[in-house]
Formats: structure tokens, C-alpha cells, sequence
């Protein structure tokens, strides 16, 4: 009870912060907006050449990738704001208190999650004109596995931070990890183009496993093998990021 | 109220370890403000982390308002409140918001925590800005927002961590009272400070801390006395030499020295040894011509303790 009470404070705190501030969301949105408009269309000859054909099969192949990369990104540099929490000395005053130290991780990374969601509806809203079809339950399937994605890189983000506590540790970190993880995960081009060495390493990167169970909901094929196996893995992972960063979060006289 | 036994903190990094607190005893009244004093470096704000329960020591104990720190920091939390040296809130956020949210984190009911925000707001003089952004504030503004959250649950024991430091000397005063106030209220205070005038106008008792240990332990007025007593200085009109005689093996004298314009002693206490001094001269037919008492300062307490003036280090 204390502890749903605790991370719903913590929650509307952030959400507050967010208000605040809410030019963030756009400025977030702008480079799935461009890779959208100005991406996509460039898929088409390529994508013909593995059999697809209508710009609405462009659509639901590129959307979801790109969906899968807003999470991953929105995600794992959300560690910034918590740094700069930490600097002004929040943190350490909300530590003091008996809030509970799993709600000061989880309170953050729902908020993360909650404006993944929002970016994910406008993105998916800005691509039914090319149209892109999708059935209702597949594509709130498909939004529950970019939730999973968004608690595991923002966690994974905030327990980096507290590890790391400056900026400038932090940049390279993320980004050493976010190119390899976004280039091997089949975001912007199936890996059905890949050589078979490439697809073979692209299977132990998590997030590859994330877009072809999106994109599989977005075909509408939600009884696929990868829809249930992409969300088992995004939920254990998101598990085990979220635990190990609360953690973090306690790391003081528990 | 606070009470540790050899609370010991080290930091481990690659360029060496640094003791920070090496060994800390002492023991804090029920209603007391506590200063804590000492240079730069000295380990204030580590100790203050420790018995906050940021930090985990590395050896010793504490009791704080009845709680064990070790063993029941959950039950510390509950009963203190902790002002970090660096300030507590986000640029953009709003202090009325932040201070609901703080009561709330403390279980507190929403309805009562807007309340307290307001009775919060009032007392600390807030309510004319705390709608605002943080930003907007000046330093002393946003000083006093620390401190409101840092006792918005009404804790025992509160822990402020130089709370004056940048402070103008107005702001300064001003924030003195709202300490003595929130000790009028029932709360134990536990405060650092490099001011000695600080200390000496604000605390019922200090320590001062050098190199992470205690040098020194008292009320201002004993350390300063520990130390060298009270001066006097006297002027007789010429008679000097008659004057050291008298009163040279004193019982209230502990030593004399003969200046250019007359004599001047140490005593254990000027209060009373004026009047002795003025007895004797008067009995021995010696006019007075001056008598001028001049009491030690924390910063002859700190250059005693430590060899070093604390101004300097
Ligand atoms: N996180 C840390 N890692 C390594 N060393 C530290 C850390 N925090 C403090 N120290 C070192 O421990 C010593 C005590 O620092 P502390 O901050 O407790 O001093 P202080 O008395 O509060 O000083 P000030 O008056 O400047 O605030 C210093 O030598 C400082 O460099
Ligand atoms: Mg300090």
C-alpha cells in the first residue's frame, strides 16, 4: 500500500515536472516525426525488393522499428534529468525521508513510460494518412511491449546515473550502447536483408527480438512466436533492470 | 537527543583514501542548537550524511531522537529532518508543490499536508513567492524553502547544514531566528557553521572539528574561558609598578604583564574579578584610571586547538 502511495507521489511529481516543461515531448518526437516523413519513403524501392509493395506495407514494417527505437532512446537518456536532480540535491532530500526507495525508481520510470506511450499514439496517429492499419488489441499489445521497453532503458538509465553521477560519464555510456543496440536490432531495415553472421548476432540483442514481435502485431499476427517471445524477454529484462536500479536507489543505510 | 560513540567514515578512490570522520563521541541535549564547527574539509557534512542516514558508516554508533542508526534507519528518517549544505530543489520547481509532496512522502494525508504547506509558507515567510519557480528566489528565499522542507513533518532533531553560508548579513539574522524559533517549537538542532560569531550567537553548545576528529567541546562561553580566560587591562596613572605589585599572587589573577600604558591580566573570570581588582586598588589608596575587559574569541578557541587561525585554513 505504502509502497503504490509512495510511487504514485513520486510519479506526479515528475509528471508535474514534465508539465512544466512540456516542449520536451515535442523535442522528443521531432526526430521519429522526420525519420517518418523523410525515411520511410526511401524504404519502398528497398523493401520491394523483399516482396512488399503498397505504402501501407512500408508503413507497418517502418513504424514499429521506429517506435521500438523512440522507447530504447527515450528511455536510456532519461538518466540526465535524474542527474540533475541529484546536483540540485532532490534525491538526497527525498532519501531522507521513509518514501520508499523502490517508488523513487518506479514513480520515474513510469512517468518515462507514460510519455513514451503518449509519443508512441501521436507517432502512430501521424502515419494512419500513409496508411498504416492496425487492429486495436494488436496495437495495444504492441504498446505494452514499448512500455516494457521504456521501464527497462529508463531504470537501466537511472541506475547508470546514480553509478555514474555526472554528464559526462554518463553521454559516452549511452551512447556506446544505444548505436550497436539500434544498429543490430533491425529498427530501420528488417534483418531478413542481413548477411547470416549479422542476423546470428542480432539474435542475442534483446530489442531485435522487441521489433519482430511489434512488427508482427502491426501485420496482425498476434499468435506469432515472436509477439509472445519479444514480450518474455522485455518483461524479464525490464524486471531485472527495474530491481537492480532501485537498488541503486537504496544504496545507503537501507 | 543525539548520541554517537567513535562514528568513523573513510572514501576510497583511486587517488587514496581520505578519514573523513575519524572516531566521533558526543552527545546532543533535548532542545539544544548544537554547532558544529570547523574549516573547510573538516568532515561536517560527512558526519551530518552519516547520522541523516545518507551514507553508511564505516564503524561506531549513533542514537538519534531514541532511534538506533543501524539498526532502525527507517525510524531515524521518521524522526529527523536533514538541510543539505547545497540546496534541495530544481530550478524550475515550485516550492508550494514541493513542500505538499514532501509532507506527503512522510504519510501524511494530502488535505493535511496543504495545511502544513500553508502554516509552512507563513512561518517562513514564503507565501508571497513559493508560487513561483525556484529560480526567481533570491539566495535567502530559497534558503529558507530548505529549510521549510526540511522540517515540513515537524521532526525532533534537525539537521541544517550551513544554512547562512552566502548569505548577507540581514538574511543571516533573519535566518538565526527562524532557527531559535524552530528550537522554540520543541526541535533539537543540529547545525555546522564556519561563522564563529555564528556559533557564539546561535548555539548552546559547539564542537569544533579539525582533520575529522573533535578538538574542542563545550558552550561558547566555557571554551572560550577553557582557553584563556578573560583579559583585563588597566590603566593607573602612573602607578604601575605599586599596582603589579598588589596585585601579582591574587587568588582571581593567573598572570600579569606590564604594558606601555599599565598592566594586563589574566583571569579565570572578569565578571567577578573586576570588582576584586577594584577592592584591592582602592583599599591600597591607587586611583583607576581605565579598566577595559576583553574576552577571548572562538577564534582564539579554533588557533589554540588547532595551531591554525580559522580564517585562514
Ligand atoms: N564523496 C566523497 N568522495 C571522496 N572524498 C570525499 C567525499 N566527500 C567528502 N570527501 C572528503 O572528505 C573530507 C571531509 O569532507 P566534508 O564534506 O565532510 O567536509 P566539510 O567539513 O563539510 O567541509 P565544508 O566546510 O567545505 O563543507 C574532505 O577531505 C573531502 O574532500
Ligand atoms: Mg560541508
Amino acid at each position: 500500500m505504502k509502497f503504490l502511495r509512495d510511487t504514485w507521489l513520486v510519479f506526479q511529481g515528475q509528471i508535474m515536472n514534465l508539465l512544466r516543461q512540456p516542449v520536451w515531448i515535442i523535442v522528443g518526437l521531432f526526430q521519429p516525426v522526420m525519420f517518418l516523413l523523410l525515411f520511410a519513403p526511401l524504404l519502398k524501392p528497398a523493401l520491394s525488393a523483399g516482396g512488399a509493395v503498397s505504402d501501407a506495407d512500408v508503413y507497418r514494417t517502418f513504424v514499429p522499428g521506429l517506435l521500438v527505437m523512440l522507447a530504447i532512446f527515450g528511455g536510456l537518456f532519461q538518466g540526465f534529468g535524474l542527474i540533475a536532480e541529484l546536483r540540485a540535491g532532490v534525491i538526497e532530500r527525498s532519501r531522507v525521508t521513509p518514501v520508499s526507495r523502490n517508488a523513487l525508481l518506479l514513480g520515474r520510470s513510469l512517468q518515462d513510460v507514460v510519455s513514451l506511450l503518449v509519443q508512441a499514439v501521436i507517432i502512430t496517429v501521424l502515419a494512419l494518412p500513409f496508411g498504416l492499419r492496425v487492429q486495436l488489441v494488436d496495437l495495444l499489445l504492441a504498446y505494452l511491449m514499448l512500455g516494457l521497453i521504456a521501464l527497462m532503458t529508463s531504470a537501466l538509465s537511472y541506475g547508470v546515473a546514480l553509478l555514474l553521477k555526472s554528464e559526462d560519464a554518463l553521454a559516452p555510456v549511452m551512447n556506446t550502447l544505444s548505436q550497436p543496440l539500434l544498429l543490430l536490432s533491425g529498427i530501420l531495415l528488417p534483418l531478413t536483408f542481413a548477411p547470416l553472421w549479422l542476423q546470428r548476432v542480432a539474435d542475442w540483442n534483446p530489442f531485435s527480438w522487441a521489433v519482430d514481435g511489434t512488427r508482427a502485431l502491426f501485420a496482425g499476427d498476434p499468435g506469432a512466436p515472436e509477439v509472445w517471445q519479444g514480450l518474455v524477454i522485455t518483461l524479464v529484462l525490464a524486471v531485472i533492470s527495474t530491481v537492480w536500479a532501485a537498488r541503486m536507489f537504496a544504496r545507503s543505510i537501507r | 537527543m543525539i548520541e554517537t560513540k567513535g562514528l568513523r567514515k573513510s572514501y576510497r578512490s583511486r587517488k587514496g583514501t581520505v578519514d573523513a570522520v575519524r572516531g566521533v563521541d558526543l552527545y546532543v541535549e533535548a532542545g539544544e542548537i548544537y554547532g558544529f564547527l570547523g574549516p573547510n574539509g573538516a568532515g561536517k557534512t560527512t558526519m551530518l550524511r552519516m547520522l541523516a542516514t545518507l551514507i553508511r558508516p564505516d564503524g561506531g554508533e549513533a542514537v538519534i531522537a531514541g532511534a538506533d542508526l543501524l539498526r532502525a534507519p527507517g525510524e531515524v528518517r521518521r524522526r529527523i529532518g536533514y538541510v543539505a549544505q547545497g540546496g534541495s530543489t530544481l530550478d524550475d520547481s515550485i516550492a508550494r508543490e514541493e513542500l505538499v509532496r514532501q509532507s506527503r512522502f512522510y504519510g501524511v494525508s494530502k488535505a493535511e499536508s496543504v495545511r502544513r504547506t500553508a502554516a509552512a509558507m507563513e512561518a517562513f515567510q514564503l507565501t508571497e513567492f513559493a508560487h513561483r519557480p525556484c529560480k526567481t528566489y533570491s539566495g535567502g528565499q530559497r534558503r529558507r524553502v530548505d529549510i521549510a522542507l526540511g522540517v515540513i513533518h515537524r521532526p525532533t532533531v534537525v539537521f541544517l547544514d550551513e544554512p547562512t553560508t552566502g548569505l548577507d548579513p540581514q538574511s543571516r539574522a533573519h535566518m538565526w531566528d527562524e532557527i531559535r524559533r524552530l528550537r522554540d517549537e520543541g526541535m533539537t538542532i543540529f547545525v555546522t557553521t564556519h561563522y564563529l560569531d555564528e556559533a557564539d550567537a546561535l548555539c548552546d553548545r559547539i564542537s569544533i572539528m579539525d582533520h575529522g576528529t573533535l578538538v574542542a567541546e563545550g558552550t561558547p562561553a566555557e571554551l572560550k574561558r577553557e582557553i584563556a580566560g578573560d583579559v583585563i587591562t588597566l590603566g593607573v596613572n602612573g602607578a604601575t609598578a605599586q599596582a603589579a605589585k598588589l596585585l601579582d599572587g591574587a587568588a582571581y589573577v593567573s598572570s600579569i604583564e606590564q604594558t606601555a600604558g599599565g598592566l594586563r591580566l589574566y583571569v579565570d573570570a572578569g565578571g567577578t574579578a573586576i570588582p576584586q581588582i577594584m577592592r584591592a586598588l582602592d583599599g591600597a589608596g591607587l586611583t583607576l584610571g581605565t579598566i577595559e575587559l576583553h574576552r577571548p574569541s572562538l577564534d582564539d578557541v579554533f588557533l589554540e586547538k588547532t595551531g591554525r587561525s580559522l580564517r585562514e585554513s
